[in-house]
């Protein structure tokens, strides 16, 4: 096993994916943070609140994971997030709760 | 496959170099990545310049508006019903200064697509990679010989641009005699804030309640029936409002005559004391200066993934200008998230970089029945990259069951934070 294992080969694939993934990074962070923008008109720029809307900013991933889920399952009961929260998969809702947990309150 | 890795391990140096070179042009030059030029300050337009730079502080924004702060339409009927100020919708635009947009109060009056240039009424030119226009609606008289005039247009007001209109059909309001007739005529869909006139039709029966008892405010709805929410509306005018509401569709205006403020329609006239005419409208001036008008002579079509416009090329177009997508209606929230796909698309365009396959767009619309209980309809949609439009999400959205409290707080909180969203 060993002597078939390319270290030289390993090394360079390893620093081709350091070199490749900022590109990759910023588009999907651009993707994403445009997704969670979604958001701000309600619960603030980057999720800080402005106004009595709770802000998401800072706030646990699995948190507001949960919390979409159970408006879209009707779980939890509310004016408008239930009707918003459908319009989200779960992909969707797991990275805009990735994305305001990163952000500083 | 020990060639293909030398090939690749080529290839690899040979990139490397490459941007080795880029990077130190870059450094020493430190020239912007690209230059943005938004037209209008709006709901759309300033939140695409504050995202712009907020999300690539290494591109160069230039935002031009003509007035010197902004006034929101959202919420500016209830300076008719008497619970606001117009002062309390106002919020300027220093707030942008943080983020390093370049704020000019000027009018732009031309676009050269060719040379990619923007011409200030000022005289001054102002170049760019990518222009987003955001220029709101015009207010279209031509139907309306009557409100031809400069003295007959402050004698009929529309107030569907909120400033010294809102405050002035406000004083009128205040100066008629009870027992009078308010009458509101609403244009053919589509038109700015779908809701916004049965609002403003329970905005002013609230204040009439209260201070004129005897008065009524009659809606001449160019529909064939109310355009948003009408279960909800009708149950406030058939309720608290009932005597004091009356809805008449199919009432489109033919003419004004302002002598005598009569409605002039199809089957004889309606005498008002106050008359406001919210008239058709269409894309702001410099859409259709530009070029960039598509549907009906009237709105801008545009590619839904990019917000860019569907006839000029390096042109963005935003807000209520826009030919709507299915379901999309002409309303600041879904402005300021246009917006936001906008600024997304214009980062990637300028640094080449692959664009989002799919954006999403939520809206939300708060209308006040009194001055405390509102009623909501909401909507999220989705790029559809087959259809090459956003479409609703299917299952998602709605209304509210009935006027409540809760959502009146909401309405609030969600006006202190679009305007910082916007502008702080």
């Amino acid at each position: 096993m060993k002597s078939t294992f390319d270290w030289g080969w390993a090394a360079l694939m390893l620093a081709v994916a350091a070199a490749w993934a900022p590109a990759t990074y910023a588009q999907d962070a651009n993707t994403v943070r445009g997704m969670a923008a979604t958001c701000a008109n309600c619960h603030g720029t980057d999720g800080r609140s402005a106004g009595t809307v709770p802000g998401l900013a800072g706030v646990d991933k699995g948190h507001i994971v949960a919390q979409m889920q159970d408006f879209k399952s009707g779980k939890r009961t509310s004016t408008i997030m239930q009707q918003l929260a459908k319009g989200f998969s779960d992909a969707q809702i797991e990275q805009i709760a990735a994305y305001f947990a990163a952000q500083k309150k | 496959m020990n060639l293909k890795r030398r090939e690749f391990v080529k290839q690899l140096a040979a990139g490397a170099a490459v941007s080795a070179i880029a990077g130190c042009a870059e450094t020493s030059r430190t020239p912007a990545a690209g230059r943005v030029v938004v037209i209008g300050a709006g709901y759309a337009g300033a939140t695409a310049a504050k995202y712009v730079r907020m999300w690539a502080p290494d591109i160069d924004v230039t935002l031009v508006e003509r007035d010197s702060e902004f006034i929101s339409c959202p919420l500016s009927n209830l300076v008719l019903g008497g619970s606001k100020k117009i002062s309390e919708l106002t919020v300027g635009y220093g707030g942008l200064a943080k983020y390093g947009v370049k704020v000019v109060r000027d009018d732009a009056v031309a676009v050269d697509p060719a040379k990619r240039e923007v011409r200030l009424a000022s005289g001054a030119t102002l170049g760019y990679d990518r222009l987003i226009v955001a220029p709101g609606v015009d207010m279209q008289y031509d139907t309306l010989p009557g409100l031809a005039s400069a003295n007959a247009k402050s004698k009929v007001l529309h107030a569907w641009k909120a400033g010294p209109q809102t405050v002035a059909l406000r004083r009128q309001l205040e100066a008629m005699r009870d027992g009078g007739v308010y009458a509101l005529h609403i244009p053919k869909a589509p038109y700015r804030c779908p809701p916004g006139p049965y609002e403003r039709a329970c905005q002013v029966a609230h204040y009439f309640k209260t201070a004129k008892p005897k008065s009524k405010v009659l809606i001449l709805d160019a529909n064939e029936d109310v355009v948003s929410k009408k279960g909800l509306f009708m149950a406030a005018w058939n309720g608290p409002y009932k005597g004091i509401v009356e809805y008449r569709p199919n009432s489109e205006l033919e003419d004004v005559d302002v002598a005598t403020l009569t409605a002039k329609l199809q089957f004889g006239g309606v005498k008002a004391d106050v008359l406001n005419v919210v008239p058709p409208q269409r894309a702001g001036q410099i859409a259709l200066t530009t070029g960039l008008i598509t549907a009906n002579n009237r709105w801008c079509g545009v590619n839904w993934q990019t917000m860019e416009s569907v006839k000029v090329p390096g042109v963005h177009v935003l807000g209520d200008a826009t030919l709507s997508a299915q379901l999309m209606p002409k309303s600041g929230h879904m402005a300021n998230q246009h917006a936001k796909v906008c600024a997304v698309a214009v980062i990637a365009m300028i640094k080449n970089q692959p664009l989002n396959p799919q954006p999403m767009m939520v809206n939300t619309c708060y209308s006040f029945i009194d001055d405390r209980n509102v009623v909501h309809v909401a909507s999220v949609h989705t790029y559809d990259a087959t259809e090459k439009t956003m479409l609703p999400v299917k299952g998602a959205g709605g209304l509210s069951d009935k006027a409540n409290e809760l959502e009146g707080t909401y309405a609030l909180s969600w006006a202190q934070n679009i305007w910082a969203d916007m502008l702080a």
